[in-house]
Protein backbone atom coordinates (compact mmCIF):
# COMPACT_ATOMS: atom_id res chain seq x y z
CA UNK A 1 0.00 0.00 0.00
CA UNK A 2 1.20 3.43 -0.88
CA UNK A 3 1.44 6.39 1.43
CA UNK A 4 0.70 9.96 0.54
CA UNK A 5 3.67 12.29 0.73
CA UNK A 6 2.41 13.94 3.91
CA UNK A 7 2.17 10.53 5.54
CA UNK A 8 5.63 9.49 4.35
CA UNK A 9 7.01 12.67 5.88
CA UNK A 10 5.39 11.84 9.19
CA UNK A 11 7.01 8.41 9.11
CA UNK A 12 10.38 10.05 8.49
CA UNK A 13 9.75 12.44 11.36
CA UNK A 14 8.81 9.52 13.61
CA UNK A 15 12.19 7.97 12.87
CA UNK A 16 14.02 11.24 13.48
CA UNK A 17 15.00 11.89 9.89
CA UNK A 18 15.07 15.66 9.42
CA UNK A 19 12.40 17.12 7.13
CA UNK A 20 11.46 20.63 6.12
CA UNK A 21 8.75 22.22 8.27
CA UNK A 22 5.37 21.34 6.80
CA UNK A 23 1.70 20.63 7.39
CA UNK A 24 -1.22 18.92 5.69
CA UNK A 25 -4.26 20.99 4.80
CA UNK A 26 -7.65 20.07 3.42
CA UNK A 27 -8.93 23.62 3.02
CA UNK A 28 -7.37 26.80 1.57
CA UNK A 29 -7.74 28.48 4.96
CA UNK A 30 -5.81 25.70 6.68
CA UNK A 31 -3.10 25.99 4.01
CA UNK A 32 -2.81 29.69 4.72
CA UNK A 33 -2.51 29.06 8.47
CA UNK A 34 0.29 26.54 7.89
CA UNK A 35 2.11 28.95 5.58
CA UNK A 36 1.81 31.57 8.29
CA UNK A 37 3.35 29.21 10.85
CA UNK A 38 6.15 28.17 8.49
CA UNK A 39 6.96 31.80 7.65
CA UNK A 40 8.64 32.75 4.37
CA UNK A 41 8.19 31.13 0.96
CA UNK A 42 6.41 27.78 0.80
CA UNK A 43 5.69 25.05 -1.70
CA UNK A 44 2.11 23.74 -2.03
CA UNK A 45 1.80 20.17 -3.31
CA UNK A 46 -1.28 18.21 -4.30
CA UNK A 47 -1.61 14.98 -2.30
CA UNK A 48 -2.41 12.34 -4.90
CA UNK A 49 -1.15 8.80 -5.36
CA UNK A 50 -0.06 9.37 -8.94
CA UNK A 51 2.88 10.90 -10.77
CA UNK A 52 3.04 14.00 -12.93
CA UNK A 53 1.95 16.48 -10.25
CA UNK A 54 4.29 19.23 -11.36
CA UNK A 55 3.32 18.96 -15.02
CA UNK A 56 -0.40 18.94 -14.15
CA UNK A 57 -0.11 22.11 -12.08
CA UNK A 58 -0.35 20.31 -8.76
CA UNK A 59 2.80 21.91 -7.32
CA UNK A 60 3.10 25.70 -6.81
CA UNK A 61 5.42 28.04 -4.96
CA UNK A 62 4.06 30.92 -2.89
CA UNK A 63 5.82 33.85 -1.30
CA UNK A 64 3.04 34.80 1.13
CA UNK A 65 0.27 33.05 3.11
CA UNK A 66 -2.34 34.82 0.93
CA UNK A 67 -0.74 33.49 -2.23
CA UNK A 68 -0.55 30.04 -0.62
CA UNK A 69 -4.28 30.11 0.14
CA UNK A 70 -5.09 31.01 -3.47
CA UNK A 71 -2.87 28.26 -4.89
CA UNK A 72 -4.24 25.74 -2.39
CA UNK A 73 -7.76 26.55 -3.54
CA UNK A 74 -6.79 25.82 -7.17
CA UNK A 75 -4.87 22.65 -6.35
CA UNK A 76 -7.60 21.23 -4.12
CA UNK A 77 -10.01 21.49 -7.05
CA UNK A 78 -7.57 19.94 -9.51
CA UNK A 79 -7.93 16.26 -10.45
CA UNK A 80 -4.67 14.68 -11.56
CA UNK A 81 -4.89 11.57 -13.74
CA UNK A 82 -8.38 11.04 -12.38
CA UNK A 83 -7.24 11.31 -8.74
CA UNK A 84 -8.98 13.78 -6.46
CA UNK A 85 -6.36 15.24 -4.10
CA UNK A 86 -6.35 14.21 -0.45
CA UNK A 87 -5.56 17.79 0.58
CA UNK A 88 -2.35 19.69 0.01
CA UNK A 89 1.03 19.62 1.65
CA UNK A 90 2.38 23.06 2.59
CA UNK A 91 6.13 22.96 3.23
CA UNK A 92 8.90 25.48 3.72
CA UNK A 93 10.78 26.21 0.51
CA UNK A 94 14.30 25.11 1.36
CA UNK A 95 17.43 27.06 0.33
CA UNK A 96 18.99 24.15 -1.53
CA UNK A 97 22.73 23.82 -2.14
CA UNK A 98 22.62 20.28 -3.58
CA UNK A 99 20.09 17.49 -4.14
CA UNK A 100 20.66 13.77 -3.45
CA UNK A 101 18.61 10.59 -3.73
CA UNK A 102 18.34 8.13 -0.85
CA UNK A 103 16.28 5.00 -1.18
CA UNK A 104 15.79 1.45 0.02
CA UNK A 105 14.10 -1.13 -2.17
CA UNK A 106 13.73 -4.88 -2.07
CA UNK A 107 15.92 -6.90 -4.42
CA UNK A 108 13.76 -9.85 -5.38
CA UNK A 109 16.66 -11.69 -6.97
CA UNK A 110 18.98 -11.55 -3.95
CA UNK A 111 15.99 -11.63 -1.58
CA UNK A 112 17.51 -8.81 0.43
CA UNK A 113 16.81 -5.10 0.78
CA UNK A 114 19.28 -2.82 -0.90
CA UNK A 115 20.35 0.79 -0.49
CA UNK A 116 20.25 3.01 -3.53
CA UNK A 117 22.03 6.33 -3.16
CA UNK A 118 22.88 9.03 -5.65
CA UNK A 119 24.45 12.45 -5.51
CA UNK A 120 22.14 13.38 -8.40
CA UNK A 121 18.78 13.77 -6.69
CA UNK A 122 15.58 15.51 -7.59
CA UNK A 123 15.22 13.63 -10.86
CA UNK A 124 14.05 10.18 -11.83
CA UNK A 125 16.51 7.69 -10.30
CA UNK A 126 16.01 5.22 -13.17
CA UNK A 127 17.17 7.92 -15.55
CA UNK A 128 20.27 8.56 -13.43
CA UNK A 129 21.02 4.83 -13.34
CA UNK A 130 20.84 4.72 -17.13
CA UNK A 131 22.72 7.90 -18.00
CA UNK A 132 25.09 8.28 -15.04
CA UNK A 133 25.59 4.86 -13.44
CA UNK A 134 28.76 6.09 -11.74
CA UNK A 135 26.57 8.40 -9.65
CA UNK A 136 24.67 5.50 -8.10
CA UNK A 137 25.78 3.59 -5.01
CA UNK A 138 24.19 0.33 -3.91
CA UNK A 139 24.54 -2.25 -1.19
CA UNK A 140 22.47 -5.07 0.25
CA UNK A 141 21.82 -5.50 3.95
CA UNK A 142 20.29 -8.15 6.16
CA UNK A 143 16.79 -8.01 7.58
CA UNK A 144 17.82 -10.41 10.33
CA UNK A 145 21.24 -9.28 11.55
CA UNK A 146 21.61 -5.99 13.47
CA UNK A 147 21.87 -3.03 11.14
CA UNK A 148 25.39 -1.73 10.55
CA UNK A 149 25.91 1.92 9.60
CA UNK A 150 29.00 1.09 7.59
CA UNK A 151 26.88 -0.58 4.91
CA UNK A 152 25.02 2.67 4.31
CA UNK A 153 28.30 4.55 4.38
CA UNK A 154 29.74 2.20 1.77
CA UNK A 155 26.78 2.79 -0.58
CA UNK A 156 27.17 6.56 -0.28
CA UNK A 157 30.95 6.41 -0.68
CA UNK A 158 30.52 4.59 -4.02
CA UNK A 159 29.37 7.92 -5.51
CA UNK A 160 32.64 9.56 -4.50
CA UNK A 161 31.35 11.50 -1.51
CA UNK A 162 33.77 11.90 1.39
CA UNK A 163 34.31 13.95 4.54
CA UNK A 164 31.52 15.87 6.22
CA UNK A 165 28.93 15.02 3.56
CA UNK A 166 29.57 11.30 3.93
CA UNK A 167 29.46 11.55 7.72
CA UNK A 168 26.20 13.48 7.78
CA UNK A 169 24.42 11.45 5.11
CA UNK A 170 25.24 8.07 6.64
CA UNK A 171 22.86 8.23 9.63
CA UNK A 172 20.03 9.39 7.35
CA UNK A 173 20.41 6.48 4.93
CA UNK A 174 20.85 4.12 7.89
CA UNK A 175 17.66 5.39 9.53
CA UNK A 176 15.83 4.93 6.22
CA UNK A 177 17.02 1.31 6.10
CA UNK A 178 15.89 0.71 9.66
CA UNK A 179 12.43 2.11 9.03
CA UNK A 180 12.20 0.04 5.83
CA UNK A 181 12.60 -3.15 7.88
CA UNK A 182 10.65 -1.93 10.90
CA UNK A 183 7.54 -1.05 8.89
CA UNK A 184 7.74 -3.85 6.27
CA UNK A 185 8.19 -1.41 3.43
CA UNK A 186 8.70 -2.44 -0.16
CA UNK A 187 9.98 1.02 -1.02
CA UNK A 188 11.25 3.90 1.08
CA UNK A 189 12.79 6.81 -0.76
CA UNK A 190 13.71 10.41 -0.15
CA UNK A 191 13.99 12.36 -3.37
CA UNK A 192 15.34 14.87 -3.04
CA UNK A 193 17.31 14.66 0.13
CA UNK A 194 18.96 18.08 0.14
CA UNK A 195 21.97 19.82 1.58
CA UNK A 196 20.93 23.28 2.64
CA UNK A 197 23.12 26.30 2.29
CA UNK A 198 24.02 26.03 5.99
CA UNK A 199 25.41 22.50 5.40
CA UNK A 200 22.59 20.59 7.11
CA UNK A 201 20.55 17.89 5.40
CA UNK A 202 16.76 17.62 5.18
CA UNK A 203 14.25 15.45 3.31
CA UNK A 204 12.15 17.50 0.90
CA UNK A 205 10.02 14.76 -0.66
CA UNK A 206 9.43 11.15 0.33
CA UNK A 207 7.67 8.14 -1.13
CA UNK A 208 6.86 4.96 0.74
CA UNK A 209 5.08 1.70 -0.03
CA UNK A 210 4.25 -0.85 2.64
CA UNK A 211 3.76 -4.56 2.00
CA UNK A 212 -0.02 -4.96 1.94
CA UNK A 213 0.06 -8.19 3.92
CA UNK A 214 1.89 -6.37 6.73
CA UNK A 215 -0.94 -3.95 7.46
CA UNK A 216 -2.21 -5.87 10.49
CA UNK A 217 1.28 -5.64 12.04
CA UNK A 218 1.26 -1.86 11.85
CA UNK A 219 -2.20 -0.93 13.06
CA UNK A 220 -0.81 1.65 15.48
CA UNK A 221 1.14 3.47 12.78
CA UNK A 222 -1.76 3.37 10.33
CA UNK A 223 -4.16 4.64 12.98
CA UNK A 224 -1.76 7.46 13.83
CA UNK A 225 -1.60 8.41 10.16
CA UNK A 226 -5.38 8.16 9.81
CA UNK A 227 -5.28 5.39 7.20
CA UNK A 228 -8.68 3.65 7.20
CA UNK A 229 -8.88 -0.14 7.17
CA UNK A 230 -10.99 -0.01 4.01
CA UNK A 231 -8.48 2.09 2.08
CA UNK A 232 -6.88 -0.20 -0.48
CA UNK A 233 -4.32 2.33 -1.70
CA UNK A 234 -3.83 0.39 -4.90
CA UNK A 235 -1.73 1.84 -7.70
CA UNK A 236 -4.85 2.29 -9.82
CA UNK A 237 -8.59 1.95 -9.54
CA UNK A 238 -9.99 -1.52 -10.18
CA UNK A 239 -11.49 -1.99 -13.66
CA UNK A 240 -15.09 -3.23 -14.10
CA UNK A 241 -13.59 -6.60 -15.14
CA UNK A 242 -11.64 -6.80 -11.89
CA UNK A 243 -14.60 -5.68 -9.79
CA UNK A 244 -16.73 -8.39 -11.36
CA UNK A 245 -13.99 -10.96 -10.60
CA UNK A 246 -14.03 -9.87 -6.98
CA UNK A 247 -17.83 -10.18 -6.90
CA UNK A 248 -17.73 -13.70 -8.32
CA UNK A 249 -15.28 -14.72 -5.62
CA UNK A 250 -17.17 -13.10 -2.78
CA UNK A 251 -20.71 -14.31 -3.50
CA UNK A 252 -19.79 -17.99 -3.15
CA UNK A 253 -17.77 -19.00 -0.09
CA UNK A 254 -16.56 -22.23 -1.67
CA UNK A 255 -12.91 -22.04 -2.69
CA UNK A 256 -11.22 -19.21 -4.53
CA UNK A 257 -11.95 -18.08 -8.05
CA UNK A 258 -11.05 -14.45 -8.35
CA UNK A 259 -8.24 -12.00 -7.54
CA UNK A 260 -8.44 -10.97 -11.15
CA UNK A 261 -6.11 -8.46 -12.76
CA UNK A 262 -6.84 -7.22 -16.24
CA UNK A 263 -4.32 -7.15 -19.08
CA UNK A 264 -4.82 -6.55 -22.77
CA UNK A 265 -3.73 -9.85 -24.30
CA UNK A 266 -5.61 -12.52 -26.24
CA UNK A 267 -5.03 -15.57 -24.01
CA UNK A 268 -7.42 -15.77 -21.08
CA UNK A 269 -5.99 -17.50 -18.02
CA UNK A 270 -7.80 -19.63 -15.48
CA UNK A 271 -4.86 -20.51 -13.29
CA UNK A 272 -3.78 -21.13 -9.73
CA UNK A 273 -2.64 -23.38 -6.89
CA UNK A 274 0.26 -23.02 -4.48
CA UNK A 275 1.90 -20.12 -6.29
CA UNK A 276 1.00 -21.68 -9.62
CA UNK A 277 -0.70 -18.53 -10.85
CA UNK A 278 2.49 -16.50 -10.79
CA UNK A 279 4.58 -19.30 -12.26
CA UNK A 280 2.08 -19.94 -15.02
CA UNK A 281 1.62 -16.27 -15.83
CA UNK A 282 5.40 -15.89 -16.14
CA UNK A 283 5.59 -19.04 -18.23
CA UNK A 284 3.02 -17.68 -20.69
CA UNK A 285 4.99 -14.45 -20.96
CA UNK A 286 8.24 -16.35 -21.35
CA UNK A 287 6.85 -18.18 -24.35
CA UNK A 288 5.79 -14.91 -25.96
CA UNK A 289 2.14 -15.15 -24.94
CA UNK A 290 -0.06 -12.16 -24.20
CA UNK A 291 -2.21 -12.85 -21.14
CA UNK A 292 -5.61 -11.20 -21.05
CA UNK A 293 -5.73 -11.50 -17.29
CA UNK A 294 -4.20 -12.82 -14.13
CA UNK A 295 -6.38 -14.70 -11.65
CA UNK A 296 -6.29 -17.24 -8.85
CA UNK A 297 -8.30 -20.41 -8.46
CA UNK A 298 -7.87 -22.96 -5.71
CA UNK A 299 -9.32 -24.34 -2.51
CA UNK A 300 -11.94 -26.30 -4.47
CA UNK A 301 -14.31 -23.71 -5.89
CA UNK A 302 -17.79 -24.90 -6.82
CA UNK A 303 -18.63 -25.70 -10.43
CA UNK A 304 -20.68 -22.53 -10.71
CA UNK A 305 -17.92 -20.37 -9.26
CA UNK A 306 -15.33 -21.81 -11.66
CA UNK A 307 -17.86 -21.40 -14.49
CA UNK A 308 -18.60 -17.78 -13.62
CA UNK A 309 -14.92 -16.85 -13.51
CA UNK A 310 -14.36 -18.63 -16.82
CA UNK A 311 -17.31 -16.83 -18.39
CA UNK A 312 -15.92 -13.51 -17.24
CA UNK A 313 -12.56 -14.29 -18.86
CA UNK A 314 -14.12 -15.69 -22.04
CA UNK A 315 -16.29 -12.63 -22.52
CA UNK A 316 -13.41 -10.19 -22.16
CA UNK A 317 -12.93 -8.40 -25.48
CA UNK A 318 -9.92 -9.72 -27.37
CA UNK A 319 -9.79 -13.13 -25.69
CA UNK A 320 -9.37 -15.83 -28.33
CA UNK A 321 -8.79 -18.88 -26.14
CA UNK A 322 -8.28 -19.74 -22.51
CA UNK A 323 -5.64 -21.81 -20.80
CA UNK A 324 -6.76 -23.69 -17.70
CA UNK A 325 -3.66 -24.56 -15.75
CA UNK A 326 -2.73 -25.25 -12.19
CA UNK A 327 0.07 -26.75 -10.19
CA UNK A 328 -0.61 -30.24 -8.82
CA UNK A 329 -3.82 -29.93 -6.82
CA UNK A 330 -4.56 -31.75 -3.60
CA UNK A 331 -7.46 -29.85 -2.07
CA UNK A 332 -9.04 -28.78 -5.34
CA UNK A 333 -10.84 -31.36 -7.47
CA UNK A 334 -9.80 -31.63 -11.10
CA UNK A 335 -13.22 -32.87 -12.20
CA UNK A 336 -15.03 -29.97 -10.55
CA UNK A 337 -12.83 -27.38 -12.28
CA UNK A 338 -13.17 -29.26 -15.56
CA UNK A 339 -16.95 -29.14 -15.26
CA UNK A 340 -16.84 -25.41 -14.46
CA UNK A 341 -14.75 -24.34 -17.42
CA UNK A 342 -16.60 -26.59 -19.89
CA UNK A 343 -19.96 -25.42 -18.59
CA UNK A 344 -18.91 -21.81 -19.12
CA UNK A 345 -17.94 -22.53 -22.74
CA UNK A 346 -21.14 -24.42 -23.48
CA UNK A 347 -23.42 -21.84 -21.88
CA UNK A 348 -21.76 -19.08 -23.90
CA UNK A 349 -22.20 -21.08 -27.09
CA UNK A 350 -18.53 -21.95 -27.55
CA UNK A 351 -17.04 -25.31 -28.38
CA UNK A 352 -14.88 -26.23 -25.35
CA UNK A 353 -12.46 -28.10 -27.61
CA UNK A 354 -11.86 -24.95 -29.58
CA UNK A 355 -11.90 -22.40 -26.77
CA UNK A 356 -9.78 -24.25 -24.20
CA UNK A 357 -6.23 -24.22 -25.56
CA UNK A 358 -4.97 -26.53 -22.83
CA UNK A 359 -6.24 -27.99 -19.57
CA UNK A 360 -3.37 -28.90 -17.31
CA UNK A 361 -4.59 -29.59 -13.79
CA UNK A 362 -3.18 -32.78 -12.33
CA UNK A 363 -4.11 -34.07 -8.89
CA UNK A 364 -7.19 -35.01 -6.93
CA UNK A 365 -9.90 -36.75 -8.97
CA UNK A 366 -7.93 -36.32 -12.18
CA UNK A 367 -9.20 -39.58 -13.71
CA UNK A 368 -12.74 -38.29 -13.40
CA UNK A 369 -11.68 -34.91 -14.75
CA UNK A 370 -9.94 -36.44 -17.73
CA UNK A 371 -13.11 -38.40 -18.61
CA UNK A 372 -15.05 -35.12 -18.77
CA UNK A 373 -12.37 -33.44 -20.88
CA UNK A 374 -12.27 -36.38 -23.28
CA UNK A 375 -16.05 -36.28 -23.60
CA UNK A 376 -15.82 -32.68 -24.80
CA UNK A 377 -12.67 -33.12 -26.87
CA UNK A 378 -10.55 -30.78 -24.78
CA UNK A 379 -6.79 -31.20 -24.98
CA UNK A 380 -5.39 -31.90 -21.54
CA UNK A 381 -2.09 -32.70 -19.92
CA UNK A 382 -1.19 -34.72 -16.86
CA UNK A 383 1.58 -34.04 -14.34
CA UNK A 384 4.29 -35.41 -16.61
CA UNK A 385 3.89 -32.25 -18.68
CA UNK A 386 5.47 -29.30 -16.89
CA UNK A 387 3.62 -26.06 -16.31
CA UNK A 388 6.09 -24.38 -18.67
CA UNK A 389 5.37 -26.88 -21.42
CA UNK A 390 1.63 -26.47 -20.95
CA UNK A 391 2.04 -22.70 -21.19
CA UNK A 392 4.04 -23.13 -24.39
CA UNK A 393 1.28 -25.24 -25.94
CA UNK A 394 -1.35 -22.67 -25.01
CA UNK A 395 0.66 -19.81 -26.48
CA UNK A 396 1.28 -21.76 -29.66
CA UNK A 397 -2.40 -22.54 -30.09
CA UNK A 398 -3.60 -19.01 -29.51
CA UNK A 399 -1.02 -17.79 -31.97
CA UNK A 400 -2.51 -19.97 -34.67
CA UNK A 401 -0.18 -22.96 -34.50
CA UNK A 402 -0.13 -25.89 -32.14
CA UNK A 403 -1.27 -29.43 -31.97
CA UNK A 404 -4.67 -30.37 -33.25
CA UNK A 405 -7.04 -32.96 -31.92
CA UNK A 406 -8.26 -33.69 -28.47
CA UNK A 407 -7.01 -36.03 -25.86
CA UNK A 408 -4.20 -36.52 -23.46
CA UNK A 409 -0.76 -35.09 -23.73
CA UNK A 410 1.77 -37.12 -21.79
CA UNK A 411 5.18 -35.99 -20.71
CA UNK A 412 7.04 -38.66 -22.62
CA UNK A 413 5.72 -37.24 -25.85
CA UNK A 414 7.14 -33.80 -25.31
CA UNK A 415 9.72 -33.80 -22.55
CA UNK A 416 12.40 -35.41 -24.64
CA UNK A 417 12.78 -32.19 -26.58
CA UNK A 418 13.25 -30.05 -23.50
CA UNK A 419 16.45 -29.18 -21.65
CA UNK A 420 16.94 -31.05 -18.35
CA UNK A 421 16.25 -27.96 -16.24
CA UNK A 422 12.80 -27.56 -17.75
CA UNK A 423 12.00 -31.22 -17.24
CA UNK A 424 13.01 -30.87 -13.61
CA UNK A 425 10.81 -27.80 -13.28
CA UNK A 426 7.83 -29.99 -13.94
CA UNK A 427 8.97 -32.78 -11.67
CA UNK A 428 9.63 -30.58 -8.68
CA UNK A 429 6.61 -28.34 -8.67
CA UNK A 430 4.86 -27.30 -5.53
CA UNK A 431 1.69 -29.13 -4.63
CA UNK A 432 -1.23 -26.87 -3.78
CA UNK A 433 -1.45 -26.62 -0.01
CA UNK B 1 -34.09 -31.53 -16.85
CA UNK B 2 -30.64 -32.98 -16.41
CA UNK B 3 -27.49 -31.02 -15.75
CA UNK B 4 -24.70 -30.96 -18.27
CA UNK B 5 -22.68 -33.54 -16.39
CA UNK B 6 -24.94 -35.11 -13.81
CA UNK B 7 -28.52 -36.31 -13.68
CA UNK B 8 -30.42 -37.63 -10.69
CA UNK B 9 -33.48 -39.83 -10.77
CA UNK B 10 -35.69 -40.42 -7.77
CA UNK B 11 -38.11 -43.30 -8.04
CA UNK B 12 -41.76 -42.17 -8.18
CA UNK B 13 -42.59 -44.53 -5.35
CA UNK B 14 -40.58 -42.52 -2.82
CA UNK B 15 -40.95 -38.89 -3.98
CA UNK B 16 -43.86 -38.42 -1.56
CA UNK B 17 -41.91 -39.81 1.41
CA UNK B 18 -41.61 -36.84 3.81
CA UNK B 19 -38.94 -38.50 5.92
CA UNK B 20 -36.82 -39.25 2.86
CA UNK B 21 -37.27 -35.68 1.59
CA UNK B 22 -35.88 -34.38 4.89
CA UNK B 23 -33.01 -36.90 4.93
CA UNK B 24 -31.96 -36.15 1.34
CA UNK B 25 -32.00 -32.41 1.95
CA UNK B 26 -29.81 -32.90 5.01
CA UNK B 27 -27.45 -35.35 3.36
CA UNK B 28 -26.59 -33.57 0.14
CA UNK B 29 -23.65 -31.16 0.68
CA UNK B 30 -24.41 -29.19 -2.50
CA UNK B 31 -28.19 -28.80 -2.12
CA UNK B 32 -29.34 -30.99 -5.00
CA UNK B 33 -32.35 -32.12 -2.96
CA UNK B 34 -34.96 -29.93 -1.33
CA UNK B 35 -37.75 -30.87 1.03
CA UNK B 36 -40.72 -29.32 -0.78
CA UNK B 37 -43.42 -29.63 1.85
CA UNK B 38 -42.78 -33.31 2.44
CA UNK B 39 -41.99 -34.18 -1.16
CA UNK B 40 -38.55 -34.87 -2.64
CA UNK B 41 -37.63 -32.14 -5.07
CA UNK B 42 -34.51 -32.18 -7.26
CA UNK B 43 -32.95 -28.72 -7.63
CA UNK B 44 -31.91 -28.82 -11.26
CA UNK B 45 -29.67 -25.74 -11.02
CA UNK B 46 -27.44 -27.57 -8.56
CA UNK B 47 -27.12 -30.91 -10.38
CA UNK B 48 -23.72 -30.14 -11.85
CA UNK B 49 -22.36 -29.34 -8.40
CA UNK B 50 -22.67 -33.03 -7.44
CA UNK B 51 -19.44 -34.18 -5.79
CA UNK B 52 -20.22 -37.88 -6.29
CA UNK B 53 -20.25 -38.50 -2.55
CA UNK B 54 -23.05 -41.14 -2.64
CA UNK B 55 -24.63 -39.77 0.54
CA UNK B 56 -28.01 -39.51 -1.19
CA UNK B 57 -27.80 -43.10 -2.35
CA UNK B 58 -26.96 -44.20 1.18
CA UNK B 59 -29.84 -42.17 2.62
CA UNK B 60 -32.49 -43.63 0.34
CA UNK B 61 -33.98 -47.12 0.10
CA UNK B 62 -31.87 -49.30 -2.21
CA UNK B 63 -32.32 -48.49 -5.88
CA UNK B 64 -34.64 -45.51 -5.42
CA UNK B 65 -32.06 -42.77 -6.05
CA UNK B 66 -29.84 -42.99 -9.11
CA UNK B 67 -26.96 -40.59 -9.84
CA UNK B 68 -25.91 -40.65 -13.47
CA UNK B 69 -22.64 -39.36 -14.84
CA UNK B 70 -23.65 -38.08 -18.24
CA UNK B 71 -20.10 -37.66 -19.47
CA UNK B 72 -19.26 -41.36 -19.38
CA UNK B 73 -22.67 -43.01 -19.27
CA UNK B 74 -22.13 -44.68 -15.91
CA UNK B 75 -24.04 -44.51 -12.64
CA UNK B 76 -22.80 -44.20 -9.09
CA UNK B 77 -23.03 -47.56 -7.42
CA UNK B 78 -24.24 -48.02 -3.86
CA UNK B 79 -21.54 -48.69 -1.26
Amino acid sequence: MRFFEYESRRILERERIPITQSGHATTPEEARRIADEVGGPVVIKSQVLTGGRMKAGGVKFAETPEECEAYARDILALEINGHVPRGVLVAAKAPIAQEYYAGVIYDGVRKLPTFVFSDMGGIDIEEVAETHPEHIGRGHFSTVLPHMDFRAKDAIAQTGLTGRELTRLTPILSALARLFVKYDMTLAEINPLVRLEDGSFVAVDAHMDMENEARPRHKALLAELGVGEDETREAREATPFEIEGERIDSVDHRGVAGNVTEFDGNLGLVIGAGGGSLTLFDAVRRHGGRPANYCEIGGNPSVSKAANLTKLVLQKPGVEKIAVMMSIVSNTRVDIVARGVIKACVELGFDPAEKIAIFRIPGAWEEEGFKILERYGVEYADRSVSMHEAARIAVEKVSGGGADGAGPLRGEETDAEKPPAERLAGAGEVVEG
Amino acid sequence: MAGLFIDVEVDESVTGDADLARRLEEACPVDIYADAGGRVEVVEGNLDECVLCRLCIDAAPAGTVRVKKLYDGTELAAR
